[in-house]
């Protein structure tokens, strides 16, 4: 059933996290309201939606994105996302209420509100999403914001660190997640969830099963804290209490608990599964009971604690048992209740205490006897006391490893057993050591009763774990069938909630882990003296920091030697790179290097011609130190190219060719003044060495080059330009061809290049707008021939008639040889010229012209152009042309396209000025040396 | 004309291609304008070199060269410019800065970056 409100559940926290940015920097309570109404909005959305998936349906949302990569923003609301959605807006609302007492008031909220509810976003939309790649993304967001959440106390370096060892770690589990999700997607044939879950058999049977399910799950795992990457979750409590108790009761390490069960249909049901599964969940439960009880911050009691229960859930997911994922979603609600009850008292007695070392606190149920209260009942349901909801799931969870057949059946149910006792010995711990005993003597705060709204969200947490414990049937029963049908992929067996099943094998569990639990706490004093003599003195976080630099340290050890930044090197690997590519797909293509055409013949021009550019080429090559010899050099073998476009028959070509030479040859110049002189000692051995080297190297290309021109020109092929002959005319409106295919043909390409024209024009303006250069030796003296006379004079009569016959080569550029690069070209020299003669600064307050403006008008003019073909409901840059009558001319052809070559004049124009002023002006502002 | 253009442009881009390995700022420019004449030729020829009327569709007109290679030669002769411009200007910059118009000096050492 499709139901839109679904965007509107994931948008709402994100649209709500920038008002919360806005309004925190005013008011607190805004922000507070405004962080609580987004959630509690979310929950109201929920609540609407509830009716139908509690009855069986699946609702959907989708909006076409990227069809081409398989991602749309497809949504899905079943069973499991809605109870978490429950979770993530239920807990989130006392989150946010509990946080407004929490953080002190010189703090503003609005940057915590603001984390927290882009965070809340991320998570709904990982348990919403029906796309999985849209569920990577999302998931990535919550890897973000809960860096930015567990970071908030930045100023301190161990929270620093703490929220780099999250990120790593999780950052790291995400892209194992990419790729497993990918390969999933391809295993499947669609990144749709409802077509994934259908494909179990396909996927479990499919080769690269086992590498998908490994980066699967390390995803996972790493999000959830799981054996070896628990590490990162006890350092996490670096993050203020109230992102603790979200991040770490039912949200974010949910987040890979959630994977496990949303891919359940899909992924489990193998030995792989079972074994990896199993075995990690395993040791993730018994080694986090065990060092939850040697902790002495009762905040790290309860992460490790936290990393036990995720571990529980994980093993139950792991076992393949009909009932096993029924009793992980179950434990999923009970641990999410009680955990953030306790994170929150734990956020309490911190708050009102100023400790939360728990050899200095203790007997605070003297002077808080309410807040004991809820502690204890919360602890009981940590423990597995009866009566508490944390009983019920951790029942079904000793009723599920006897479930079990062989010897596997005794190793598990000792796994849990034992780890019962270890869960009953640190709630025991937590409950004994901060409020039993003797009054406490050296706190930093006398201890009272917090403000009662802070209470608020526990006692609601609490009051449901009792009511979960004691009438489970009513309480949960249908939200856990839903759950628990959207994991199984099927319906689920008949659920039996109830306190008392009868004297069976896990009540006797139940009781041994009770009584064991007591006697392990009691010796605890015992165990702490094994543990220290068994304590390894590498604290995680400084473990984390050596490997983190160590990889720093080599990554820019391997770069440095890698990459030794020179452009010489990285210029001749590309060449070799580039010749190895030509060789190798000559060798694979096969077939003779010349074609049947022959070599042709050539008169006494041509070769001619061959004979100038060899001069050009090497004296360039040979004078390249006496720098204007070798400019002039240059330009012969510019004016051969010209030559060989007249030849060849491309007037344009030629004509634009021409007059770039020029502009160049002046920019040479203009460049030549600052460049220090190229004078050589005795070239090193190592420089000789170099020489040969990059002689074999230019004579490879040169060959090589040749050899493709000759492969080419020898072999006949049909070109693809009849059609754009034949439309030029009634297509076009003119009889240039190559104009009317740079102006209206491929104009949108055209644009693209002077659009590149002006960035480099710009470009040059930044690099050199205030620089200070010292002309080079021997250059400072020639300023007396400044402003040359005759050039000057000459320049008078010149510049109204280049300007004309830019004019003349614009106006009929459409229809031969001409058009608006070559007139821009034309205009800009004669600009120049003007600039020469009189001086930069006489120059300029006489063309008062802007040419920056002049820039982006003329691209402005260009994409008017294009865009003016909308109004007629066609698509950009279609043109279109008529001709006039003007009186005085004849019959003139008028096209739209003109208005656009208009434009790509303007660019030009303001693109070769822009580039060639700035660096005349460099000599208005030299800075004399000495 | 084919072993003409052939010789013409591998002598075009093995001189381009020496000066720009060259260890001074303008013999790279020399060099990568050389490499660009090359280039140009060499594209204007994938229109094919044996039909000699110009592009132009007057009436009567047969036999025209090939007017699609002529329009992108066109506007990479102008972008030719534009980059060889730029890299005018960014060797003045690097000589304002380094105060040397060698390449590779005053580089900045790996892991560096942005510290300043």
């Amino acid at each position: 059933m499709a139901e839109p409100l679904l965007f509107a559940l994931v948008a709402l926290p994100f649209l709500a996290a920038g008002l919360v940015a806005a309004a925190g920097a005013r008011s607190r309570r805004a922000a507070a309201l405004l962080a609580g109404g987004a959630m509690l909005a979310g929950l109201l959305m929920l609540a609407k939606m509830a009716p139908a998936v509690f009855a069986g349906e699946t609702l959907y949302a989708s909006l076409v994105w990227l069809p081409d990569w398989g991602l749309d923003l497809a949504l899905r609301l079943d069973g499991l996302g809605l109870l978490f959605v429950l979770l993530i807006d239920g807990i989130g609302l006392l989150i946010v209420i509990y946080a407004a007492y929490y953080l002190p008031p010189d703090d503003r909220l609005g940057r915590f509100y603001l984390l927290l509810l882009a965070f809340a976003g991320g998570m709904l939309g990982v348990v919403l999403a029906e796309n999985i790649l849209l569920m990577l993304l999302f998931w990535e967001i919550t890897s973000l914001t809960s860096f930015l959440l567990i970071a908030y106390k930045y100023k301190d370096l161990d929270t620093r660190i703490a929220a780099r060892m999250a990120l790593a770690i999780t950052g790291g589990g995400g892209l194992a997640l990419l790729a497993g999700l990918l390969m999933l997607g391809e295993m499947a044939g669609s990144f749709l969830l409802t077509d994934i879950l259908g494909r179990g058999d396909q996927i479990r049977a499919h080769a690269s099963y086992p590498v998908m399910l490994v980066l699967v799950l390390l995803g996972a795992f790493t999000k959830s804290a799981q054996f070896p990457f628990h590490f990162w979750l006890p350092n996490a409590m670096a993050a203020p209490t109230p992102a603790s108790a979200y991040l770490h009761s039912a949200t974010m390490v949910k987040a890979g608990v959630f994977l496990l069960c949303r891919l359940y249909p899909a992924l489990s049901g193998t030995e792989l599964w079972f074994i990896l599964v199993s075995t990690t969940g395993a040791v993730t439960f018994l080694l986090g009971a065990y060092l939850a009880l040697l902790r002495h911050d009762f905040k790290g009691l309860l992460a490790y604690s936290t990393i036990s229960h995720l571990g529980l859930i994980t093993l139950l997911l792991g076992l393949g048992t009909a009932f096993g994922p029924v009793a992980a979603v179950f434990h999923i609600i009970n641990h999410a209740v009680f955990k953030a009850s306790l994170f929150m008292v734990a956020g309490i007695v911190d708050h009102e205490t100023g400790s939360r070392d728990m050899r200095r606190l203790s007997g605070l149920r003297r002077s808080m006897p309410y807040t004991t209260a809820l502690a204890v009942l919360a602890s009981g349901a940590m423990a597995g006391v009866p009566f508490l909801n944390g009983f019920l799931s951790k029942e079904m969870f000793f009723a599920e490893t006897v479930a079990l057949g062989g010897a596997l059946r005794w190793l598990m149910a000792g796994i849990a057993t034992l780890g019962g006792v270890l869960a009953v010995a640190y709630s025991a711990k937590f409950v004994n050591d901060v409020f039993l005993g003797p009054p406490p003597t050296d706190l930093p705060r006398t201890p009272h009763e917090p403000v009662w709204m802070m209470r608020v969200p526990v006692d609601l947490l609490v009051a449901i774990v009792l009511i979960v414990g004691l009438f489970p049937q009513f309480a949960v029963a249908p939200l856990l069938r839903t759950a628990s049908a959207a994991v199984l992929g099927s319906p689920v067996p008949p659920l039996d909630l109830a306190i008392w099943h009868g004297f069976n094998l896990p009540m006797v569990m139940s009781i041994v882990a009770l009584g064991g639990g007591l006697v392990y706490f009691t010796r605890r004093e015992q165990v702490f003296s094994i543990a220290d003599r068994f304590a390894f003195g590498l604290p995680s976080p400084v473990a984390f920091e050596r490997v983190y630099y160590g990889l720093v340290a080599g990554s820019r050890a391997l770069l440095a030697a890698v990459d030794q930044q020179s452009v010489r090197q990285n210029f001749g690997l590309m060449l070799i790179f580039t010749a190895v590519l030509g060789l190798w797909s000559w060798q694979s293509a096969g077939g003779p290097w010349l074609g049947h055409l022959g070599f042709g013949s050539f008169g006494a021009a041509e070769l001619l011609g061959l004979v100038a550019m060899a001069l050009g080429v090497g004296g360039v090559v040979r004078m390249h130190r006496q720098r204007l010899v070798a400019v002039m050099f240059l330009s012969v073998v510019g004016l051969v190219v010209a030559l060989a476009f007249v030849r060849l028959a491309a007037p344009d070509l030629a004509l634009t060719q021409l007059s770039v030479e020029v502009a160049s040859i002046v920019l040479l110049l203009l460049a030549l003044r600052y460049l220090p002189p190229d004078v050589e000692a005795e070239p090193e051995p190592k420089e000789r060495a170099r020489r040969w080297r990059d002689a074999g190297l230019a004579g490879m290309v040169g060959l090589g080059t040749a050899a493709l021109v000759l492969a080419m020109l020898t072999r006949p092929f049909d070109t693809i330009s009849a059609w754009h002959i034949a439309q030029s005319v009634p297509g076009g409106g003119g009889s240039n061809i190559v104009n009317v295919i740079l102006v209206d043909f491929r104009g949108f390409d055209t644009m693209g290049e002077v659009a590149v024209l002006a960035m480099a024009a710009l470009g040059i303006q930044a690099l050199l707008s205030g620089l200070k250069l010292p002309p080079a030796v021997g250059n400072a003296s020639r300023e007396a021939d400044r402003y040359p006379i005759m050039l000057k004079m000459m320049m008078q009569p010149m510049l109204p008639l280049l300007l004309a016959i830019a004019v003349y080569l614009f106006l009929r550029g459409h229809n031969l040889p001409g058009g608006g690069f070559v007139a821009g070209l034309i205009i800009a020299m004669a600009l120049l010229l003007q600039y020469l003669a009189s001086g930069i600064e006489v120059a300029r307050t006489r063309l008062r012209t802007d040419f920056v403006r002049l820039l982006g008008l003329g691209l402005g003019l260009c994409a008017l152009t294009g865009a003016a073909a909308f109004a007629f409901g066609r698509p950009f840059l279609t043109s279109t042309h008529g001709y006039v009558h003007p009186p005085v001319i004849e019959k003139f052809e008028l096209a739209s396209a003109m208005v656009f070559d208009l434009g790509i004049l303007m660019v030009v124009v303001a693109s070769l000025v822009l580039a060639l002023a700035e660096l005349g002006t460099l000599s208005t502002r030299e800075v004399r040396e000495g | 004309m084919a072993i003409i253009l052939a010789l013409g442009i591998g002598l075009m881009m093995a001189g381009g291609v020496w000066l720009a390995l060259r260890p001074r700022s303008f013999s790279v420019v020399l060099g990568l304008t050389l490499m660009s004449y090359a280039v140009n030729l060499l594209i204007l020829m994938s229109g094919r070199i044996d039909r000699r009327v110009p592009p132009l569709a007057l009436p009567g007109a047969e036999d025209l060269a090939d007017p699609l290679p002529q329009a992108l030669v066109l506007t990479a002769i102008v972008i030719g410019f534009g980059m060889t411009a730029f890299l005018i200007a960014l060797a003045l910059k690097a000589l304002a800065v380094n105060r040397s118009d060698r390449l590779g000096e005053g580089a900045v050492p790996p892991g560096d970056e942005g510290k300043d």
